[in-house]
């Protein structure tokens, strides 16, 4: 069975752009686009890795994530974050709250797809 | 005690004035013309009998030419200095050398104040950056495109086959989000055209506002009428100042209408005529408070009062809101004054009046009352909070031997000398060897 991505992302055209390359390198990859929810979802689907964006509707990629290490069910998923801005700062406040990796928008697709497979070999 | 060497500056200045020749002068002082260009020169320092001479040959006090309006300048100068790292040698020198080369130091005082005008709007551009929320969330929405359009990009441009369908897509995305981006970015650099405009001057509100009165002075005779129009003066006075400056200035005027209306200047001339620049006597005679009278005092033309008096306002956080400096009792420009004014210390107790005879430590030479009062903002509410504001009208005072004491206080820490001071909260360039006694 190929192992699974899910995807944080409220920019629909990024989503169709990530689960492409993904797909492409074999991955099944499950897409959600709203913040508020996005703890539940994860402990449901279970994911290999989750790629998860700062800035979404309903609550912020630092609060999901907090969430998600305070939870003993998923609280070793391996985490790549996601912001816009590329602050010393965002990436402080990334990694204080346990993110695995962290890439500032605009990333090459190369560097997600090389990320993410190195955080599922973990 | 930092001494005065700008006599001889006011020497010359006074001379030429009175259109007299150096030999002429010299003569009269009975003393060689080459010994009174070493002294305009600031090359000799003089005093005593010699000073009472030349005053008496100039028909000047001897007092107006031992002390001088260059209180601000030597304060800029000294600020500058500050930024930099000037051996104490040098530093001390400070007065000799706005003496000698006086256009060199206005030229550098006047560096001195751009530079600390372009910090503060390098400090608004960052805080702007970090704090603006439609700055923020477009450059999110813009970077979002960019990722979109770069990701969809590469995928079509990497070797390989990619199947008909997804190509469509991936073509549709990019045209999509290519308009996306050209839409704001273009709003952004719309509203960055005029978040620029608005901040022209890029000066602080309150220094626009202080420019204002420098240029308008501090008597408006368009308020002064029965009929006045507040919002027509403050246009026409607010015409090259921001938004935010001319609601300061707007402020400043309803104050200053209201304070007219109940003391009208006929009757104010009357006042003075009776007990001078006295704020307890006009409080007495209009019968209203003592932060009023004092406003109106520091209002009033110099046909009335002669001798201006200064007037500095701070709220209950100490920012000052308001000041009328004087020649001789320079207030900052930026941040707070000095903590041992009467002024703050006010604050600590309001409605009681502080009253103060002091010397700032940076110029011995002058000697000024502080009258500070702090009192209520608004009206008193049942269960509200009151807020309150500090008061303090600057009198000039005679030198003469007093037995009362005389505080000595500073302007502001990072160029203030007394060397041991409990209210210092910012050591300062002026007593190098302190932190070596700690």
């Amino acid at each position: 069975m190929s192992k699974q991505v899910l995807l944080i992302e409220d920019e629909p055209n990024i989503i169709e752009a990530i689960s492409f390359i993904l797909s492409r390198d074999g991955w099944t990859v499950k897409t959600h686009s709203n913040g508020a929810d996005a703890v539940d979802i994860v402990k449901q689907r279970k994911p290999d890795v989750v790629i998860l964006d700062v800035m979404l509707p309903g609550k912020s990629g630092y609060d999901i994530l907090r969430e998600l290490r305070n939870d003993p069910d998923v609280n070793g998923l391996p985490v790549l974050m996601l912001t816009a801005r590329g602050q010393t700062k965002d990436r402080e406040i990334a990694e204080r709250a346990g993110c695995d990796a962290f890439m500032t928008k605009p990333f090459s697709n190369a560097d997600v797809l090389e990320t993410v497979r190195a955080l599922a070999a973990k | 005690m930092p001494r005065d060497t700008l006599t001889g500056s006011r020497i010359r200045e006074r001379r030429v004035m009175a259109g007299l020749k150096q030999s002429e002068l010299a003569k009269r002082a009975d003393i060689s013309a080459s010994y009174l260009n070493l002294i305009e020169h600031n090359r000799r320092r003089i005093g005593g009998k010699l000073l009472v001479d030349i005053a008496h040959a100039l028909g000047v006090e001897p007092g107006s030419l031992t002390e001088g309006a260059e209180t601000a300048l030597l304060a800029t100068l000294r600020e500058a200095a500050s930024g930099g790292d000037m051996p104490e040698a040098e530093f001390v020198r400070v007065e000799e050398f706005a003496g000698r080369f006086p256009a060199w130091a206005a030229l550098l005082a006047d560096s001195q104040r751009k530079v600390e005008t372009l910090q503060r709007s390098v400090e608004a551009l960052t805080d702007r950056l970090t704090h603006d929320p439609h700055l923020a969330a477009s450059l999110h929405e813009m970077l979002s495109t960019v990722t979109a359009i770069r990701s969809a990009a590469s995928i079509l441009a990497e070797p390989g086959d990619i199947e008909p369908e997804w190509q469509r897509r991936f073509n549709r995305n990019i045209y999509e989000d290519s308009a996306r981006l050209a839409d704001s970015s273009r709003s952004l650099a719309q509203y960055l055209a005029e978040a620029d405009s608005e901040a022209s001057e890029t000066n602080a509100p309150q220094d626009e506002l202080d420019g204002v009165f420098q240029k308008a002075g501090f008597h408006l005779p368009a308020l002064e009428k029965p009929q006045a129009d507040v919002d027509a003066v403050a246009a026409d006075l607010g015409q090259d100042v921001s938004q935010a400056a001319r609601w300061l200035l707007r402020r400043v005027l309803l104050r200053y209408r209201a304070d007219a209306e109940r003391m009208p200047l006929a009757a104010c001339a009357d006042t003075v005529a009776v007990s001078g620049n006295d704020p307890f006597a006009f409080a007495a005679r209009f019968g209203c408070d003592l932060a009023s009278a004092m406003r109106r005092l520091a209002h009033l033309p110099d046909d009335i009062l002669p001798d201006p008096v200064g007037l500095a306002i701070c709220d209950g956080s100490g920012v000052t809101t308001f000041r009328k400096p004087l020649p001789e009792f320079p207030l900052p420009r930026l941040g707070a004054g000095c903590v041992l004014w009467p002024l703050y210390r006010a604050l600590a107790r309001p409605m009681m009046v502080h009253t103060e005879v002091m010397e700032q430590s940076a110029r011995a030479a002058a000697r000024h009352q502080g009258i500070a009062i702090s009192q209520p903002t608004g009206p008193a509410r049942p269960g509200e909070d009151v807020l309150f504001e500090s008061h303090m009208l600057i009198v000039p005072e005679p030198k003469r031997d007093v037995s009362e004491l005389i505080r000595q206080v500073g302007l502001t820490c990072r160029i203030c000398p007394q060397a041991s001071c409990e209210a210092r909260r910012e050591p300062s360039i002026m007593v190098a060897s302190a932190p070596r006694k700690l």
